[in-house]
């Protein structure tokens, strides 16, 4: 699960003009044809450097969006929710394994990704700093995070990085399991008891500001933009990604009885386009940069888990063992 | 058919899987690696849906639902062994104890595809193609890592002294042994225990661990008839927590 909107902050857009010129013009008409880049082929550095950044990125958000579901796996109500969520967020860490091996085709290994992620230098999903009071918000997120995340990973999966395209085509294809999870947990919850609605509809509350965050905040127009999406690196506009959600699971949430909170909310009919009340940005800005609910608690665990498992790693290690170009 | 040890023998073993596979669950994004949280994974799902067979099974024979026997009794009334719900700790105690435990259980399930209760023999063949899985996985970490590093080495050892005791605790015998065996049901729980040395005795042989001599140990036994550790409660209410809100809904 992965939303776009961290990632075109704060990496420095610069050394575009020491590029060979003539490789830099061979490289951009390669993906004006429609061609991917694959691991030893010619690209530019900063293209390099941004997607190790973006894959990265997106390879973390997979790992610690398994923390907060996988704190209801043992909570699930019944076999079938207990069985099914155990796949799911299995499925997120397997995505992460998949992520972090397309990023270290770019030089970037794992250990040192990881290691950037405990030190708090890179970023992950800003939506995994809220925490899941109750067994619907993790309904909520198999659901609507997991479908935000689609809208964005197609995007992306139309990229022109190969081994990223083809870790994203697997990952939408298991995700479009996760949503129909995520939509039956819900649909139950509609329609259980005044209870289980009371639930949902609370988790509703709580998550919709988490959830317009997702997407991001509407993209500056600048010349960086301008060559990330003439790269294909960047396939979408935040807002678009974010008004496309809208447009599909919107109906589905008024569809099943629930409110959301923004009375703003609603689709012009001459744009076609929602129009929403702006989510509070400044708390956007505040969380992603380390002051929300839960991003020490998160990272804390990671760094726990890094720090227990050191010793097998390191058993794991001979002298002999040899780095291996992995096959993304 | 005596039902009464027949019950008796599919609730202690679904139990057990419930219980081990939930431990197992809570290694998901905690693992030393990614690859190991998904290895835990993977088993932890085959683990509960061989207990969900189990249960149903039971329902079969006039117990009551699977949900309902997973999520709403109380800590004395499961059967599993006390083994499989000690808390995860560090990595060497969960391999060790899984190693301990899915060996036994390869072993149980073996034996039961010859059992004289066809539907049992059934299940036991297909369980027992996951379950080889389980042990190859434990089998390749035990060699690996009981034949490393000193450390590994170290850690491992004093994990399996620890788990030692509990791990006799799966076969504390039942009440019905001797009816399982006279109708063919199960080989019972002493065969078990012996083919179950031999096997990780020749596992072990193959590291740097020492496999203490089990005759001087004193089994923790108990589960089978209710007394648990004082760690099984609390995981019996969390894995309940949600369910209980209201047994009767659909979640």
């Amino acid at each position: 699960m992965y939303g776009g909107g961290n990632t075109f902050e704060s990496a420095k857009f610069e050394g575009l003009e020491n590029e060979d010129p003539q490789k830099l013009a061979e490289f951009e008409a390669r993906i004006e044809r429609g061609e991917k880049i694959e691991p030893n082929d010619w690209m530019p550095q900063m293209y390099k450097k941004q997607l190790i950044r973006m894959i990265e990125q997106h390879a973390h958000s997979e790992i610690i969006g398994a923390l907060p579901e996988g704190t209801w796996i043992t909570r699930a109500p019944g076999f079938k929710r207990k069985l099914a969520l155990m796949a799911k967020v299995q499925d997120e860490v397997g995505h992460a394994q998949l992520l972090y091996s397309a990023a270290e085709t770019l030089g970037k290994s794992r250990e040192q990704m990881i290691d950037d992620l405990i030190e708090g230098k890179s970023k992950y999903s800003n939506i995994f700093n809220y925490p899941a009071f109750t067994w619907a918000d993790s309904c909520f997120i198999s659901w609507l995070v997991d479908a935000g995340a689609i809208v964005n990973q197609l995007a992306n999966a139309r990229g022109s990085y190969g081994p990223y395209c083809r870790a994203l085509d697997r990952i939408c294809a298991e995700e479009s399991f996760h949503l129909k999870y995520g939509h039956h947990c819900v649909i139950h919850m509609a329609t259980g008891t005044p209870k289980q609605r009371q639930m949902m509809q609370e988790a509703i509350d709580r998550w919709w500001g988490p959830m317009m965050h997702f997407f991001g905040p509407p993209d500056k127009v600048s010349v960086h933009t301008e060559v990330l999406m003439k790269w294909k690196v960047k396939m979408a506009s935040n807002d678009e990604c974010r008004n496309q959600f809208l447009d599909m699971y919107v109906p589905k949430i008024w569809e099943l009885g629930f409110t959301i909170p923004d009375p703003n909310l609603k689709k012009n009919p001459e744009t076609k386009k929602w129009e929403y009340t702006e989510p509070d940005w400044d708390e956007f800005k505040r969380v992603i940069n380390g002051d929300g609910p839960c991003n020490a608690e998160r990272l804390a665990v990671r760094r726990v888990a890094e720090e227990r498992g050191k010793w097998v790693r390191q058993a794991l290690l001979t002298p002999k063992t040899k780095y291996v170009t992995p096959l993304a | 058919m005596n039902e009464t040890a027949l019950k008796e023998l599919l609730y202690k073993m679904a139990d057990d899987q419930l219980i081990i596979g939930h431990r197992n669950s809570e290694w998901t994004g905690m693992g030393p690696l990614l690859e190991e949280d998904i290895a835990f994974s993977s088993m932890a799902q085959d683990k509960v849906g061989q207990s969900h067979a189990l249960y149903q099974m039971l329902h079969s024979l006039g117990e009551s639902e699977p949900d309902t026997v997973a999520f709403t009794r109380n800590a004395e009334q499961f059967h599993n062994c006390t083994l499989t719900e000690l808390p995860n700790g560090e990595y060497d105690f969960s391999l060790i104890r899984h190693f301990l435990f899915d060996t036994a259980e390869a072993i149980r399930f073996e034996l039961l595809t010859e059992s004289s209760y066809a539907p049992l023999a059934q299940l036991a063949k297909k369980i027992q193609g996951e379950i080889r899985y389980h042990t190859m996985h434990a089998n390749a970490w035990i060699k690996q890592l009981g034949s490393a590093t000193e450390e590994s080495v170290n850690r491992l050892q004093t994990s399996l002294e620890k788990a030692l005791p509990y791990a006799l605790g799966i076969f504390e015998p039942s009440p019905y042994e001797q009816e399982l065996i006279a109708e063919g049901i199960f080989a019972g729980e002493e065969v078990l225990k012996e083919k179950w040395i031999s096997r990780i005795t020749e596992i072990l042989s193959q590291t740097s661990l020492q496999l203490p001599d089990l005759s001087t140990l004193k089994p923790e036994f108990g589960g089978r008839t209710g007394q648990h550790t004082e760690h099984l409660q609390p995981l019996v209410e969390e894995m309940s927590e949600v369910f209980r809100i209201d047994p009767g809904a659909e979640w």
